[in-house]
């Protein structure tokens, strides 16, 4: 329960943070450390050098830019909670961030922290993937812009280059929209054995916009795309919502852990894909 | 005869807050790793992540890493290490294999221990541990005990030539009678998964060496101080008189510091060699390797009835894994709940067998509850069993079994003679405050609407055995050890009280109920006694805390040293008052000649003048002090009836409780707080064997479920809130009337949740769902018992 030693950087802009890990090529970023802590002590990591971001002030806080929200990377959950513009802009990201870990988690532990770890067990990168966010990130060679379908490239990996920061995520409104964050798991404050990411808009009744995306049905977040099919441009009710749900797991490759077997997740997000369009449409 | 007539009922039977408490919440504790001694430096552990393996270990590099004293394999230290004890012999040819703290050539569980680093800090050792060459030969793995029994099976102990550690039956009454032409049968197996007690406090030991007197201090985080001296006096050749033990504050047990470990005996050790303090602490990742797992048990029970529901006979055949090595008590654990499988039903016939086996993973031993837990799942699970063969309701099929409280005292029929009890009142008490009719009708609609989740209810009606134990007991049944319990109580000049205790509080409130139990006795206020426990300098004799024993034995023992006191008092009092001892009245602390108003001494004054003893009668020892040691007469069987209800969402698999109602009688109460904390913790732990933990191995010996967050035990926020209340049947088998509580919500909370599970899916065609009832395992249940595959 000792992390192996390393260096310790606390750089207060962007600019210094990125040529701290451009310095050293096993560095490795800390934001609010709720995972990655536990990593080093348990020496399954050892980074020779840890980027604190805590003191970047650019990268906290919450702000609308146009027609989009702004989250900054270093946004803590429960800053993100109590914000009326995520409230009103992405209430799908408060109601995810809600189930994050317990009160104390909450507190230390960032969003952009939670989406650069790319847990396919944490929640909110489904939720990302649900609200088509952008991801905005900043290395040696400037700014750019990544889609969220593509940040999640695989298991604890992004897109994100050793030397790239995650600075902002730029979040399309969604107010209006029906929403529901349907989370599973066995214990409170753990992580999801399956969740379900969901937002449905409706005109005049009829269902014009689904996007479903799950936590923990395979290697990275998964948009169940056969099921947005399948429920857009019907009328939204039950048995739309079911037959849609039946389709939640279709190309999805869960793992089997002891938490539960690979069928046993295909049917939970079966259930919950169900449940959590029950929810949204209704709105 | 009893305290409260003693003196009049002031404390005992008082819900008084802790006297533990304020230091606890506040920060001011001193557990064992927070002991700070000059020029300490530090142990590190390296272990096997193999569970099978030949080894050669090479430490010689680690010895220069930077701030490294020291850095030792097993086979440098092979003839400094005494094998560790075992001391609960279980039949005359068990098989103990030898058990070193460092393993030498071999290997037999991940997390077995192969070498030692000491440095100035823990980071330098813990670093230092990356330097040490091991080289890991793989032998071949044995996890499963029925696999471990074939003759084919690899060995953990190839010397021994067998995975048996022992084989025990017993037989009481005409078993082959009972079942001959019994017109019922429940034929059931069930199986106790293996479990990891999780105490807050992880294990540490630090020992202080004066080496010029050859003395050593020792602290531990353990239950058992006494029994820690005596073993590393019995291992070193150290005289016990040179060795203090000190346990203080100690961060819960549960069983799992009832045990003497190879940090002990190394840190003692290496303390030795080196003539300086040496501290070791264990992270939690080791504690789920290091510190011994609980139950793991493969129960085959056939319960023979008569067509009405009435037991005749029941059969037990237990598989108990030992895992790689014996601890302290572990072969003895499955024996414990022997007599306890009969529940508190009546019955003509009963056999009990039992194999003891050898595997590739932790050690087992005693955890909350030690085997008792493992026999009440069985009878009352097979009891619900039984009423849903017969379309009979559960807690009828229970009265027409059950000892009447007109029986009592009861012999049963494995040889317990049970005290007391009032089922019938326990029962009529936990159905009021449930509301099992109502809920039985909630249930029959819902059944009735195919609701997806569906409610099940689930009922245990316990007994245990506490009060371990009377010593003439242990020696018949092979244990090394006794189970007298000793205090001694001093009022002393200021008129303060001073209880000195052999038993060794981590969590139960001593403190608080002895100081209860003295002021009664004595008539001192609450806050004049101090408690003294947990230092074997200041408490010489003693046999610690565990089994539900410290207040039916301990108690006791401080209750009768105290009435010496007491009695002391009014002999000097009465030469003081120039008096007989006849004409003097005790009440509220003071000596009052009867008759004389005005001739009075308090007890604080009778004190001072036993100190100065400026005046006594002749032969009176000077001072106002006495010891007792307690030899206790027999077990206490505290009981209660639970009854939990279960939401099951058909669905997911989900199980959420909803009503959990605990009637417990654990006889005559002394701190009604300290027991419904107590019964609250029980509760909490065997609610998560139902439902939550479990210890799952890989196929190679890995403990996949090695952190918190794999294991799951429960918080708070995943559990109800708990509805308790008592009845009050006191014991007779120790003058305060006392039971025990420590292990009895454990003991009745897992078969009335699973119970309750089972009861909620019945129509679904489930009959059983295999601990812990995770989502997962209730999904597949409904959907196996659908005709479904998995």
């Amino acid at each position: 329960m000792i992390p192996v030693g390393f260096e310790y950087s606390r750089p207060s802009t962007v600019e210094e943070a990125v040529a701290a890990l451009a310095a050293d090529p096993d560095a490795k970023v800390l934001a609010g450390g709720q995972s990655l802590l536990p990593v080093l002590r348990l020496r399954l990591a050892a980074p020779t050098t840890l980027v604190d971001l805590r003191d970047v002030e650019s990268l906290h806080g919450v702000r609308v830019a146009g027609d989009d929200l702004v989250i900054g990377a270093m946004t803590t959950h429960d800053e993100i909670l109590h914000d009326a513009r995520v409230a009103e802009h992405a209430p799908l990201i408060a109601a995810a961030t809600a189930t994050v870990g317990d009160r104390q988690v909450r507190h230390l532990g960032t969003f952009g922290g939670s989406l650069s770890h790319a847990d396919p067990a944490g929640d909110l990168p489904a939720v990302a993937c649900a609200l088509d966010a952008t991801m905005v990130a900043v290395g040696p060679n400037g700014r750019r812009e990544i889609p969220a379908a593509d940040f999640f490239v695989d298991y604890l990996t992004t897109a994100l280059a050793p030397d790239e920061i995650l600075v902002e995520v730029r979040v399309p409104d969604t107010a209006g929209w029906g929403h529901r964050y349907e989370k599973f798991n066995r214990m409170a404050q753990a992580w999801s054995i399956v969740g379900v990411a969901a937002l449905v808009r409706r005109v005049d009744g009829g269902v014009t916009d689904t996007r479903v995306a799950l936590t923990n049905m395979g290697r990275r977040p998964v948009r169940a795309t056969a099921v947005e099919r399948a429920l857009t441009g019907t009328a939204g009710d039950a048995g739309a919502v079911t037959a849609a749900a039946g389709h939640a797991d279709e190309g999805a490759e869960p793992p089997s852990d002891v938490n539960g077997a690979a069928d046993y997740r295909a049917h939970l997000s079966r259930v919950l894909t169900r449940r959590a369009l029950t929810v949204a449409v209704g709105a | 005869m009893t305290a409260t007539q003693d003196t009049g009922t002031r404390e005992v039977g008082t819900a008084r807050r802790r006297k533990e408490d304020a230091h606890l919440i506040t920060g001011q504790t001193t557990w064992t790793d927070n002991i700070q001694l000059a020029g300490t430096v530090h142990a590190a552990l390296l272990r096997s992540p193999m569970a099978h393996a030949r080894i050669r270990v090479d430490v010689s590099a680690a010895r220069n890493e930077p701030g490294v004293v020291a850095a030792y394999s097993g086979a440098d230290l092979a003839d400094e290490l005494a094998g560790l004890p075992s001391a609960w012999q279980v039949t005359p040819d068990w098989v103990a294999p030898e058990h070193k703290p460092l393993a030498t050539d071999e290997v037999r569980y991940a997390g077995d221990a192969v070498a030692v680093v000491v440095a100035d800090t823990r980071a330098h050792a813990v670093d230092a541990l990356d330097a040490i060459e091991v080289d890991y030969e793989p032998l071949p793995v044995v996890l499963d005990m029925e696999r471990a029994m074939a003759d084919d099976s690899p060995l953990v102990h190839s010397d021994a030539g067998t995975n048996v550690c022992f084989r025990y039956s017993d037989t009481f009454g005409d078993v082959a009678g009972a079942f001959a032409d019994a017109p019922l049968h429940i034929t059931r197996r069930y199986v106790q998964q293996r479990l990891v007690p999780c105490a807050m406090e992880p294990r540490s030991v630090v020992v202080a060496p004066v080496p010029a007197a050859g003395e050593y201090t020792v602290w531990s985080s353990t239950q058992i101080p006494h029994f820690v001296r005596l073993f590393l006096a019995l291992l070193t050749g150290v005289s016990e008189s040179r060795i203090r033990v000190i346990a203080p504050d100690v961060g819960g047990g549960f069983g799992s510091k009832l045990d003497i470990y190879a940090e002990e005996l190394l840190t003692f050790t290496l303390a030795r060699k080196l003539g300086r303090p040496v501290k070791w602490t264990e992270t939690r990742s080791e504690a789920f390797q290091a510190t011994i797992h609980g139950r793991d048990q493969i129960q085959d029970l056939d319960l023979a009835c008569d067509a009405d529901g009435r037991i005749r006979g029941l059969r037990v055949n237990l598989l108990a894994d030992m895992g790689a090595y014996l601890q302290l008590l572990t072969p003895a654990i499955p024996l414990l709940g022997r007599a306890m499988f009969p529940g508190i039903y009546k019955m003509d016939a009963y056999e009990f067998g039992c194999v003891g086996v050898f595997t590739d993973k932790t050690p087992t031993d005693a955890y909350r509850g030690a085997g008792r837990p493992e026999a009440t799942f069985a009878i009352e699970r097979l009891l619900d069993e039984l009423a849903a063969e017969l379309h009979v309701d559960p807690l009828e099929i229970r009265r027409r079994n059950w000892i009447r409280h007109e029986e009592f005292p009861y012999d049963q029929i494995a040889g317990l003679t049970y005290d007391s009890g009032n089922y019938e009142a326990a029962t009529a008490r936990a159905t009021e405050l449930f509301d099992y009719a109502g809920l039985r009708a909630e249930q029959a609609r819902r059944r009735e609407a195919h609701d997806p989740v569906q409610l099940g209810i689930g009922v245990s009606t316990y007994t245990e055995m506490c009060g371990l134990a009377p010593s003439r007991w242990l020696g018949d049944r092979g244990y090394a050890g006794g189970g007298w319990e000793a205090a001694s109580v001093r009022l002393l000049p200021t008129g303060k009280v001073e209880a000195v205790v052999g038993t060794s509080p981590h969590g139960q409130g001593h403190v608080t109920t002895f100081s209860q139990i003295v002021a009664d006795t004595l008539g001192v206020p609450f806050d004049d006694v101090e408690v003294v426990h947990g230092d074997t300098a200041a408490a010489p004799a003693g046999l610690d805390t565990y089994g539900s024993r410290s207040l039916a034995v301990g108690g006791v023992a401080v209750w009768r040293a105290a009435q010496r006191v007491r009695d002391k008092a009014k002999t000097l009092a009465a030469h003081l008052l120039e008096v007989s001892e006849d004409d003097l009245d005790f009440d509220g602390g003071s000596f009052a000649v009867r008759g004389t108003p005005g001739a009075t001494k308090t007890i604080q004054e009778v004190a001072f003048a036993a100190f100065a003893a400026h005046s006594i009668p002749e032969g009176f020892e000077p001072t106002l002090s006495a010891d007792f040691v307690l030899e206790p007469d027999d077990f206490s069987f505290p009981h209660g009836t639970h009854l939990c209800a279960v939401d099951v969402d058909t669905e997911t698999g989900r199980v959420t409780i909803r009503r959990y109602v605990a009637v417990d009688d654990v006889g005559k109460v002394v701190n009604p707080l300290i027991v419904e904390g107590q019964v609250h913790g029980g509760l909490a732990q065997g609610i998560a064997q139902a439902l939550h933990e479990i210890a799952v191995y890989d196929e190679d010996g890995n403990l996949t479920t090695g952190t918190m967050v794999d294991y799951t035990p429960p918080s708070a926020a995943d559990l109800p809130s708990f509805t308790t209340d008592r009845t009050e049947t006191p014991s007779t088998t120790n003058p305060l009337g006392v039971k025990g509580v420590g292990e009895a919500g454990t003991i009745a909370s897992t078969p009335a949740v699973v119970n309750a599970v089972v009861d909620a899916l019945r129509p679904y065609g489930v009959t059983d769902v295999p601990m812990p009832c995770t989502p997962e395992r209730v999904w597949r249940a409904i959907h196996e018992a659908q005709g479904g595959t998995s």
